[in-house]
């Protein structure tokens, strides 16, 4: 039934390693920027993926959603706050947290890896239960698993991106009339500056006077 | 070579997610390791849809995709507001929010 090609295994092998190292960059490299462009990465790696095993929709999905939309979200709060806080995988303040989540982290691979790789090739399973694949007309059988089978579902999802909408701008937005409070900010580094710089100038005015007088 | 090979990927990349999630204190890092996981969740969930033949995987990916994205729309709005208040805060400076 799944006939592999030499083509799909090159496929898979070229995708995956874009997935895997865009992975890794998200987790390795110190600046968040690069962090989002290996996100990027990650999800057209994982796309590619999708293309391969006919779900085509899914996959236009994901470089729409995805790699459009959320990690440009993501590029804006990033430059929104600064990125001169890359931090990186410097300080931990304690220092069994950085080996306990490594150990954590291979043992769930190895867990995972060994059912997978355990498993038979068989899947036990029941075929065919919401609806056939129809591979090059995808995007009717999710539409019509999507409107009938999993209706309310869609309904609910409605709900909560409009939630999610209403959330977001109540959390963004000052409340009105409150000011903001300037002696809990932190002196910028330019205002430190510009101190010292007229305290220079007010001591030499003084030794000028002075050597007038 | 099979779906199981899908399933391995899908797996390595969920094992890196969660360790970037536990290794990173940047929030917005750290959540770049949660949609990290969740793709690895929709690739298993697209090798079995192919497997089993049966188009409920692809229904149950496209909902995980609406969910992350009001995710990610509401823990962004959270994170703007928590950097507002307190610049260059990391996860271990909110521990607060600890119930």
């Amino acid at each position: 039934m799944l006939a592999v090609t030499p083509v799909e295994y090159g496929v898979w092998a070229v995708a995956s390693a874009i997935c895997l190292m865009g992975a890794l960059g998200v987790v390795l490299l110190p600046n968040p920027i690069h962090n989002a462009l290996s996100l990027v990465a990650t999800l057209f790696g994982v796309a590619v993926l999708f293309v391969s095993q006919q779900a085509y929709f899914l996959a236009v999905i994901q470089v729409i959603v995805y790699a459009g939309a959320i990690v440009v979200l993501f590029l804006f709060v990033i430059m929104l706050l600064g990125v001169d806080q890359a931090d990186g995988l410097g300080r931990e303040r304690q220092v069994w947290r950085r080996p306990a989540a490594i150990v954590i982290g291979a043992g769930l691979a190895v867990l995972v890896l060994v059912g997978v790789l355990a498993a038979t090739t068989e899947v036990t399973g029941k075929h065919s239960v919401v609806g056939k694949l129809r591979p090059v007309r995808d995007v009717q059988s999710i539409g019509e698993a999507l409107f009938t089978r999993y209706v309310y579902a869609f309904e609910i999802t409605a709900v909560l991106l409009t939630i999610a909408v209403i959330g977001a701008v109540v959390l963004s937005r000052r409340p009105p009339g409150e000011a903001i409070d300037l002696d809990e900010l932190p002196p910028l580094p330019s205002d430190a500056w510009d101190e010292d710089d007229r305290d220079g100038d007010e001591v030499v005015t003084d030794s000028a006077e002075v050597a007038d007088a | 070579m099979n779906q199981n090979a899908y399933l391995v990927v899908a797996a390595l990349l969920f094992a890196i997610g969660a360790i970037g999630l536990l290794v990173r204190r940047n929030p917005l890092v750290m959540f770049m390791c949660v949609e990290l996981m969740l793709n690895a969740v929709n690739l298993t969930f697209v090798s079995f849809s192919r497997t089993l033949n049966d188009v409920g995987g692809q229904v149950i990916v496209f909902f995980v995709m609406v969910v992350a994205a009001a995710e990610v729309v509401v823990g962004l709005g959270i994170i703007m507001a928590i950097m507002r208040r307190r610049p260059g805060a990391n996860a271990d400076d909110l521990t607060m929010l600890r119930g």
